[in-house]
């Protein structure tokens, strides 16, 4: 499967003809990495798929490229095509040009490319959990490219390692040499990813989503961590992501793909302030934001990304646009603006402005907030005793109230504990304590019949619409399965009735009944998710992270149906996010947990803009936003460190070890929740302080 | 560790009490009585009395239940009781005997995972090229022919083919390791190339999942040489799951000697085994299914600490 010739060219030698070609530029220097009209072919079963679609970027010294797209627009590929690493040249085809330092390497034999590889160009990859070796230690992992490019003693990588490590911020670094991947936080590994790329000095770095699977407060110092790196190293760097906030705050220089083809490009403060491709403009619009006042609807593009197997003809956005014409059929060229800006659209828009965002239509006053609570939950608790001895504490004293017909909006990182509330609601796991109490009744403490009836009262909706619906069963059976369980209806024919009249509720064609769930797109699936919750005509849907899994557009339909169905059917949410802006945009009560604990809850308008408690403050300082561009130099990470385990959480204050302002107190006593209003409460001694 | 040792030990005891009450009572119910086949041996038909006399003297007329505690008091003391047929201690019968099955078994490991493990990886390198389909053919093979056939064919051919015959006698392992060997190589290829094809298909199977892991990407990223990738990030995370089968497939493995043994004429467990099944001799059969039993809990044991020596996620304790 490989392909192995012996060197042909030293790179001693290609490295020494490189000058004499970079000198020739003007005034902008000439690109470390450029690439040109990239083709990627995939051949599944009999048909070829074009994946990428004459693609051209270049990214120079010091400089952050942004790659942007949805789920299957081919930019993964890009990149792993660039670094010559798609698996298999039986089944994938590439084409084009790459040249590095001037130099077309991708003419270069499989021997002289592995040369390159890991010494001038080094790649990061997404998944920091499964990219390392869970059986070398960290030390052997970061060791290993500069044995083999650089011919370091054993001692020589050693020190090298322990400079990058300190680098790249983890702390103890000759200790954590002769750890395992397993021994260290997501984040932790990350950052080894990183000091792995940066082994051999490389010129330029491709970053694949390098911060996806990582929570916000890390997110942000992953990404610091690069930008100075880039900066200090003069290293170009190509930040492929699905997140346009992130490239606001990071990147440089922008490129939008949709089908495979690059749609518009430009400098991040053009295509963000003034996009000129439909897509792009779309996009833009569905993102909710935190630094503009909170829309009464996101604007969401129609439709879904179209699939590799069959790109639309001519302009591949053509089916969602709004303004598309017969010309649209047509491929549209990309021409540039006189600043540099390149888009290929026929009807660019040309009046586009976020000033447009920043004076909505007035939203009406919140009086959900005052309404009585449809679920009122207090002192909440949930323990785990481990096989091994101990006990996990993973939620204590929890205070909420759901509004009726609005929303309470539960945020927090990875292990917060905001999930164990919801299956503890949901009576999937006994509570160790605490009361929840449902229309008078106390769910916790519900005998099996009344727990029957009060399931029908209180629905749930999953963050992965695959695996939470039967692989093997039409969405049909999947719908009408419950109705008939429940006895809501009488017969099949009855069943079938009320399954269309679902479908029609959720905005799904009534002929999906016949489909599998894996013929389906994600957001489609989330659909029949929500509708199978709404079969039972609940009074409560509880949301677990409900469209974290969905693509941007896709996740901006979703939440309008949520809110439409909200008024449609006067129901009320209990609603898991990790995302901020998500729950900033749904809720009506926003609570935030850290580490098992509520540490503040309040209305909307008060947790977002008087927040009190100094994690939330680091939570909204952590998140990237669109507005971002306008302020790039300010330090973002406020919150240093990882989350500490909840096994041996920390005493008194539960985040007093990452805490920029706790004291001594913090550490002694935990801290009460003060309330600042009849809706705010915080929990931090702290909080009376402006 | 040593807590981890001590646990495992511990749970062995009830699976050794499990295996000698289910081969105590299976033996119980079977037809056929060993004083009456004994006395048959002997010539002429043995009168009632006598068979009685005899069963007492043997305390076989005692109470199932009585037998059966003899059994467990007996097994504390890793005293497995005397054959009714020759009299001896079953321990000293089965203690003549199991060197040489060891031995075979050891072997036949040995040959299986020095097959199986190029073998596998090779395959799951060039996965769907001819070499790949040459070693799945030969990894059927192992599965579908049966070993005593296997090993009656391979040493037909060496003695046509080269007129060797395995060297006769018993030479011991520290006198005369390699005549040892030349008399054990037959039936440890007979039934390590099952016991290969297996784990084969096994290493295989990893290779493959290996070369899909992110952690091979991150590698190849890297610009290592193949070589290096395959040995320092392929083989070891596959040999994982093969480890495990390893112990597993060891049961089988004893049961084809039983048979592999009668072929090649070796006096070890199996013929043993063979010969106390046609007596009737159910303190031997006992005997031989509890030591065997330990056998097999032993190996899986090392098998779980191999698995810890290469795995740091796999704590003991």
């Amino acid at each position: 499967m490989y392909n192995e010739r012996s060197g042909m060219m030293d790179m001693g030698e290609v490295m020494e003809q490189i000058p004499a070609k970079t000198g020739a530029s003007d005034d902008a220097p000439a690109p470390l990495l450029s690439v040109r009209n990239l083709n990627v072919q995939f051949r599944a079963n009999d048909s070829l798929v074009h994946i990428v679609r004459d693609v051209s970027f270049e990214v120079r010294a010091g400089e952050i490229l942004a790659l942007v797209g949805e789920s299957g627009c081919g930019k993964s590929v890009s990149s792993l095509a660039v670094m010559r690493l798609l698996s298999d040249p039986k089944t994938t085809r590439f084409t084009g040009e790459a040249r590095l330092l001037g130099k077309d390497y991708f003419a270069l034999p499989e021997e002289d490319m592995r040369r390159l590889r890991g010494r001038d160009i080094a790649m990061i990859f997404q998944e920091p959990m499964t990219s390392l070796n869970p059986l070398l230690t960290i030390g052997r992992q970061i060791a290993e490219p500069m044995f083999e490019h650089l011919r370091l003693t054993a001692s020589q990588a050693q020190a090298r390692a322990i400079d990058l490590l300190t680098k790249v911020g983890i702390t103890d670094p000759e200790r954590r040499l002769t750890q395992y991947p397993h021994e260290l936080s997501g984040g932790m590994r990350q950052r080894v990813m990183i000091a792995i790329a940066l082994a051999c000095n490389p010129k330029v770095i491709i970053a694949d989503e390098p911060t996806t699977a990582l929570d916000v407060t890390i997110q942000a110092q992953i990404l610091d961590l690069l930008q100075s790196l880039v900066r200090e190293m003069n290293v170009g760097l190509v930040l492929i992501t699905h997140n346009l906030a992130l490239v606001a705050r990071y990147a440089d220089r922008v490129s939008v793909m949709y089908a495979g083809k690059i749609v518009e490009s430009g400098t991040t403060r053009q295509v963000l302030e003034t996009p000129h491709h439909r897509y792009t403009e779309g996009l833009l619009a569905a993102v909710p934001r935190l630094d503009v006042p909170r829309q009464a609807r996101l604007q969401s593009i129609p439709g879904q990304p179209p699939s590799p197997r069959n790109f639309p003809q001519g302009c591949a956005f053509h089916p969602r646009c709004p303004v598309a014409s017969e010309a649209c059929h047509s491929q549209p060229e990309l021409s540039a603006t006189d600043k540099g800006q390149r888009y290929a659209c026929f009807h660019p828009a040309m009046t586009w402005q976020v000033a447009a965002l920043a004076s909505p239509a007035p939203v009406p006053a919140d009086d959900r907030v005052v309404r009585s609570p449809v679920l009122q939950v207090r002192g909440l608790a949930k323990d785990f005793h481990l096989k091994r001895g101990g006990t996990v504490r993973a939620i204590q004293g929890i205070d909420l109230d759901v509004p009726e017909g609005g929303t309470l909006g539960l945020v927090g990182e990875s292990g917060c504990g905001k999930t164990t509330v919801a299956r503890t609601l949901l009576h999937l796991q006994a509570a160790s304590a605490g009361t929840a109490t449902f229309r008078g009744s106390n769910i916790l403490s519900a005998s099996k019949s009344e727990l029957l009836k009060l399931r029908q009262k209180i629905q749930v909706v999953y963050q992965d619409p695959f695996t939470s619906l039967n692989p093997r069963h039409r969405i049909g059976q999947t719908l009408a399965e419950p109705l008939l369980v429940h006895g809501l209806c009488a017969d099949k024919r009855a069943a079938r009735a009320r399954v269309e009249e679902l479908l029609d509720l959720v905005g799904l064609p009534r002929d999906i009944t016949e489909r599998y769930p894996h013929q389906m797109s994600g957001g489609q699936r989330q659909r029949v998710g929500i509708a199978r919750a709404l079969g039972m005509k609940p009074e409560l849907i509880i949301c677990d992270e409900p469209v974290s899994a969905l693509d941007v557009s896709i996740q901006a339909q979703i939440m309008n149906l949520f809110a439409d169905l909200r008024t449609k059917l006067g129901l009320s949410y209990l609603f898991i996010a990790h995302d901020l802006a998500v729950v900033r945009h749904i809720s009506d009560i926003v609570a935030v947990m850290y580490l098992g604990r509520v540490m503040e809850i309040g209305t909307r308008a008060e947790l977002f803009e008087r927040p009190r408690h100094p994690y939330t403050r680091a939570l909204l300082a952590a998140v990237p936003s669109l507005g971002d561009e306008n302020r790039k130099s300010q330090a973002h990470a406020v919150v240093k460190g990882d989350l500490p385990s909840p096994l041996n959480p920390p005493a008194g204050c539960v985040f007093h070890t990452r805490c920029p302002i706790a004291t001594g107190a913090c550490r002694s006593a935990i801290p009460p929740a003060i309330a600042l209003s009849q809706t705010h409460r915080v929990a931090c001694i702290k909080a009376e302080c402006p | 560790m040593i807590r981890y040792l001590r646990n495992r030990l511990l749970l062995a005891i009830p699976t050794l009490l499990g295996v000698a009450t289910l081969i105590f009572f299976m033996l119980n119910v079977l037809p056929g009585d060993t004083v009456e086949t004994m006395l048959r041996a002997e010539g002429g038909s043995p009168s009632v009395e006598l068979v009685a006399a005899e069963r007492a003297r043997l305390g076989l007329d005692r109470p199932l239940l009585v037998q059966y505690g003899d059994f467990l008091t007996g097994l504390v003391t890793l005293d497995l009781g005397h054959s009714h047929w020759t009299g001896k201690p079953v321990i000293e019968e089965v203690m003549l005997r199991l060197p040489i099955t060891l031995e075979v078994a050891v072997l036949s490991m040995i040959v299986a995972i020095a097959v199986a493990v190029p073998l596998g990886t090779i395959a799951g390198l060039y996965q769907g090229s001819s070499i790949d389909y040459a070693i799945r053919i030969f990894a059927i093979g192992g599965i579908a022919l049966p070993s005593f056939w296997f090993g009656m064919i391979i040493a037909l051919v060496m003695l046509w083919s080269f007129n060797w015959l395995p060297p006769l006698g018993s030479p011991s392992l520290m006198k005369d390791p390699f005549r040892l060997l030349q008399q054990l190589i037959l039936p440890a290829i007979a039934v390590g190339y099952r016991y290969s094809a297996i784990l084969i298909r096994m290493m295989r199977s990893s290779v493959i999942d290996a070369l899909h892991e992110d952690y091979v990407r991150t590698a190849r990223a890297k610009g290592l040489r193949v070589a290096r990738i395959v040995w320092r990030h392929v083989v070891p995370n596959s040999l994982l799951p093969t480890i495990t089968m390893i112990g597993l497939e060891f049961a089988l493995l004893i049961g084809s000697l039983v048979v592999i043994e009668q072929v090649f004429s070796l006096n070890g467990i199996g013929r043993l085994f063979i010969e106390a099944v046609s007596r009737s001799d159910f303190m031997v059969i006992q005997g031989i299914v509890i030591v065997l039993t330990v056998i097999f809990i032993a190996v899986n044991l090392l098998v779980d600490l191999a698995y810890a020596a290469i795995d740091p996620r796999i704590e003991l304790g």
